[in-house]
């Protein structure tokens, strides 16, 4: 019997041995944990999609009046509406119809939370991207293109959604806020820059 | 609460690892689906290892360890790499420059690789030192030989991955040794290439088979050769078999139980191990050229050789040997043998003990020079294959096949040491 | 040295004694002003250049400043024909701590967005036919050749008539680049020696061993201004090769001090489970 291997010292300090297993163990813990970090981050976006998801230019010049143009900007597209005074003017006039008429819960930078959801009158700039489930909405900015009543504005064709010419969804429709404006300003009053502002870039 | 004797049964365990009992409802509902307690008891706290394990025992549990960190650093590597000639050499620098922390994950990789074959060769060369290949280690031995043949596939793969120049002229010399078989060899080559040279069919197969076919052989093997160990047991420094001497209760008496005490020595390696790999990956992970060699940062160019076309080092000994011999097919052979040989250490030692500490003077006097040749023969390999170098190169080639070849002899011809009856162990 | 001198008659070995020493002090005096005025008159060693094998880059990638007149440097030097295609422009500024600003006005060729890769705007089959070779992405070079390689190789330019460039390079002989900064560093001859070697298969075969440069023409730069020139390119090409190794060591300094500690417990817990065995 005292021939074997493995005898506990009499004097075995029993806490000792916990505390030391716990304290290195909680160590251990700490080092998985901080180690995790460069795993997971390398998850998020790297330098090239940051550079891709620059801020994207465009020449406003080029859009008619009542038109829409469309670019990119970080893998989405961006609608620019040229709306003319009449198409400002088919904004008012239908409130109780939508479901977020003032905004309160939709996307925007604060200097397009306002009625007509922009910077200005003229130029409307959003996320195309329906807030339902990610289609594309289609322009029908004339008015009666889809009913009487119809002012003008987008319609989605995955589920029937639509929006008015300042992006505000209606009620009825299977999305529940109006289509997301992204942070965008005027270098010159040729130039739109989606995805810069006051704050900087996006 | 002194502890006389371990059964291996939860209550009897050492001092401070009683099982929490608020835990018996799902404990016993897991035991009931999945044989948890039965695999604890009988592989970690019921395992005995001989008490006596000195520095080279910790090598075995590092390779596990190593190989998980390839396994993770791959998988994410795989996240961005891009195989193909055009795209590549041009993914790799977006993981060392544009992928948040990939400079680490490509490093860890990297460094690992070579880590790998440091850890595997000190590993096998304790069981060079006591014996750890002879019977009834045999088969244990033949599935450790083709871990490490499977790890020098995946290592030679790996390297084209980044097709950098070493890379591709690195996989032309290698694939062409294919083509000194008599009779299939130029064909066999263009077979597994996929092309007329080195070529972007080559590089995408070969990673097929570095991520996803050899990863899963290296796994299985590995987990044969662990299932041979427990099932006979490890050998030790003195190479006494301590299940000879069992005590009252049917444990040996030179053994301990693997969990807790190798686990808390083997956490002590890994801890050592970790800091000696940190401090490579974060100060100098190409090691002057050794682990990350410097024409690999240079696109793949099949119109221009790097000046010395030299493959990593942990292949480098066999590379010497390759290059001693005049003739390409007979170089091809003698470095083939010189691996297969390995394979044969069970029945070419016939040495009445195990261990290097009992047998005599000729066979430390051989593995001495078998450890001198395979380092100098390493050495060899990175530089010039001219004067001087080629001359050595020839001597340690012939000392390191002698050490094989000549072992029945010696082992037999020279007196041994009288073996002790129990294991030598001091306090630690 | 003490001078012996015997205040009574000196003797004639205590004479020789005494003109000896004065002598080898005459000589010492005299031999260093004249080597004062050898280097003053060169400004180098006398055989200049000879050790250019052993002449190392010595750089300091966290030297900021030395680094940002790197940049400077390269986009004014080298960028008409070397690309350093896997960096980006932002890239730079961000880690040399340049505002955007003045990365545009300053560096950026115009017409360049800030977050593009810095590519030459030689384009490749032109530059191929102009020099033999298209010059190749410096981008690595730093880590495929080494920085030595690099300093070693902007230093030993030398003026060579046999060439279509007109230039040579020792680094780099018969390399297809002209010496595009001869107005920094000014024009040099290689004086080449001829030495008897034996050959392989026995005989002698005469070599043109390199034995020093001479100056022809002055550059704008002085020879130290030239040589801080080149070590502030080196480095930013060292920065470039890898812009994330000061992340790295620094990183790598926490990590290794808590691996220390991380041991140094487990060690402790060892020897406590360690005690139960005999």
């Amino acid at each position: 019997m005292a021939d074997h291997a493995v005898v506990a010292a009499d004097d075995v300090d029993l806490s000792r041995r916990k505390f030391l297993t716990r304290a290195t163990i909680a160590t251990g813990a700490v080092g998985v944990a901080f180690a995790a970090v460069p795993f997971i981050e390398s998850w998020n976006p790297s330098e090239r999609a940051r550079a891709q998801g620059a801020p994207t230019e465009l020449d406003l010049s080029k859009i008619e009046p009542g038109q829409m143009a469309t670019t990119v900007w970080r893998r989405s597209p961006i609608y620019v509406v040229r709306r003319t005074p009449d198409m400002v003017a088919r904004i008012a006039g239908h409130d109780p119809e939508l479901k977020d008429p003032t905004s309160r819960d939709s996307v925007q930078p604060a200097y397009a939370q306002n009625t007509l959801r922009s910077r200005t009158a003229e130029f409307l700039v959003l996320v195309g991207t329906c807030t339902h489930l990610g289609c594309l909405p289609k322009q029908r900015f004339e008015k009666g293109e889809l009913y009487p009543s119809w002012p003008g504005g987008f319609f989605c064709p995955c589920h029937g959604s639509r929006f008015d010419l300042a992006g505000r969804v209606f009620n009825g429709s299977p999305a529940s806020v109006n289509l997301r404006v992204p942070p965008y300003s005027y270098p010159n009053p040729r130039t739109l820059l989606v995805g810069a502002d006051e704050k900087g870039a996006a | 609460m002194a502890v006389k004797t371990a059964t291996g049964a939860p209550a009897a365990l050492p001092a401070g690892l009683a099982a929490p009992p608020a835990k018996q409802g799902f404990w016993a509902w897991l035991n009931k689906r999945l044989p948890v307690d039965e695999f604890i008891s009988s592989q970690l706290t019921g395992y005995y290892a001989p008490k006596n394990f000195n520095i080279w025992y910790f090598f075995g549990s590092l390779a596990l360890v190593v190989l998980a960190l390839q396994l993770l650093s791959g998988i994410y590597l795989t996240m961005f790499y891009k195989p193909g000639e055009l795209t590549s050499f041009d993914s790799v620098e977006y993981i060392m420059r544009e992928v948040n922390f990939g400079w680490l994950i490509r490093y860890l990789h990297s460094t690992g690789a070579s880590a790998f074959f440091v850890v595997v060769y000190l590993h096998m060369f304790r069981a060079l030192l006591y014996g750890s290949y002879r019977a009834p280690r045999e088969l244990l031995w033949l599935f450790g030989m083709l871990v490490y043949l499977a790890l020098m596939a995946e290592a030679f793969m790996g390297y084209v991955l980044p097709w950098g120049n070493m890379s591709f002229w690195g996989a032309q010399v290698i694939v062409n040794l294919f083509g000194t078989i008599p009779g299939i060899g130029p064909g066999l080559v263009e077979w597994i290439r996929g092309d007329y040279g080195i070529a972007d069919a080559t590089l995408n197969r070969f990673f097929a088979l570095h991520v996803a076919l050899l990863p899963l052989a290296l796994l299985l093997l590995v987990m044969l050769h662990l299932v041979a160990l427990r099932q006979t047991g490890s050998n030790n420094p003195d190479g006494i078999e301590i299940k000879d001497k069992l005590g009252a209760d049917g444990k040996p008496l030179d053994g301990i139980p693997f969990h807790p005490y190798y686990t808390v020595k083997d956490v002590v390696g890994i801890g050592v191990f970790a800091v000696l790999f940190a401090l490579i990956v974060f100060f100098v992970p190409t090691l002057g050229g050794l682990f990350l060699e410097a024409p690999n940062f240079e696109p793949a160019n099949p119109l221009s050789t790097p000046e010395h076309i030299a493959p990593v080092w942990y292949f480098t000994p066999y590379y010497a040997i390759l290059r001693a011999v005049p003739d390409q097919r007979m170089g091809a052979l003698l470095m083939l043998l010189s691996v297969v040989s390995f394979l044969f250490l069970p029945w070419l030692d016939h040495s009445p003990v195990k261990s290097m500490r009992y047998k005599g003077w000729m066979s430390r006097t051989w593995l001495a020079l078998f450890a001198i040749s395979f380092v100098a023969l390493g050495y060899l390999g990175l530089q010039p294959a001219e004067g001087l170098y080629v001359v050595l190169a020839r001597i340690f080639a012939v000392i390191y096949l002698a050490y094989f070849w000549l072992m029945p002899i010696y082992t037999k011809l020279e007196p041994v040491k009288p073996v002790p009856a129990r294991v030598i162990y001091h306090a630690h | 040295m003490r001078i012996e001198v015997d205040r009574g008659a000196a003797g004639p070995r205590t004479r020789s004694r005494i003109g000896l020493a004065l002598t080898l002090l005459a000589a010492a005096l005299a031999c260093g002003p004249v080597q004062a005025a050898e280097e003053a008159a060169s400004e180098e060693a006398p055989a200049l250049g000879a050790d250019w094998q052993s002449w190392r880059a010595r750089n300091d990638v966290t030297d900021m400043p030395s680094v940002q007149r790197g940049a400077r440097n390269f986009v004014s030097y080298c960028l008409g024909c070397h690309s350093l295609k896997y960096q980006r422009w932002s890239r730079v500024g961000a880690d040399l701590g340049i505002p955007e600003a003045l990365l545009q006005q300053d560096l950026l060729p115009p017409g360049d967005k800030v977050t593009e890769y810095i590519l030459t705007s030689m384009p490749a089959r032109d530059a191929e036919n102009w020099f033999g070779k298209a010059p190749p992405d410096l981008s690595l070079m730093a880590r495929a050749r080494g920085r030595d390689y690099l300093y070693q190789f902007l230093k030993t330019f030398y003026v060579d008539p046999t060439r279509q460039t007109g230039a040579n390079n020792l680094r780099l002989p018969a390399t297809a680049m002209p010496d595009v900064l001869s107005e920094l560093s000014g024009l040099k001859r290689a004086v080449f020696r001829d030495v008897m070697r034996r050959a392989e298969g026995g005989g002698f075969i005469h070599e043109q061993v390199f034995d020093r440069f001479e100056p022809l023409a002055p550059g704008r730069l002085s020879a130290a201004e030239y040589d801080g020139f080149v070590r502030d390119t080196v480095n930013f090409l060292d920065y470039v090769s890898e812009p994330t190794q000061t992340a790295r060591r620094a990183l790598g300094v926490w990590v290794v001090l808590f691996l220390l500690v991380f041991t140094w417990l487990a060690w402790l817990v060892k020897r406590e489970y360690w005690k139960d065995v005999h």
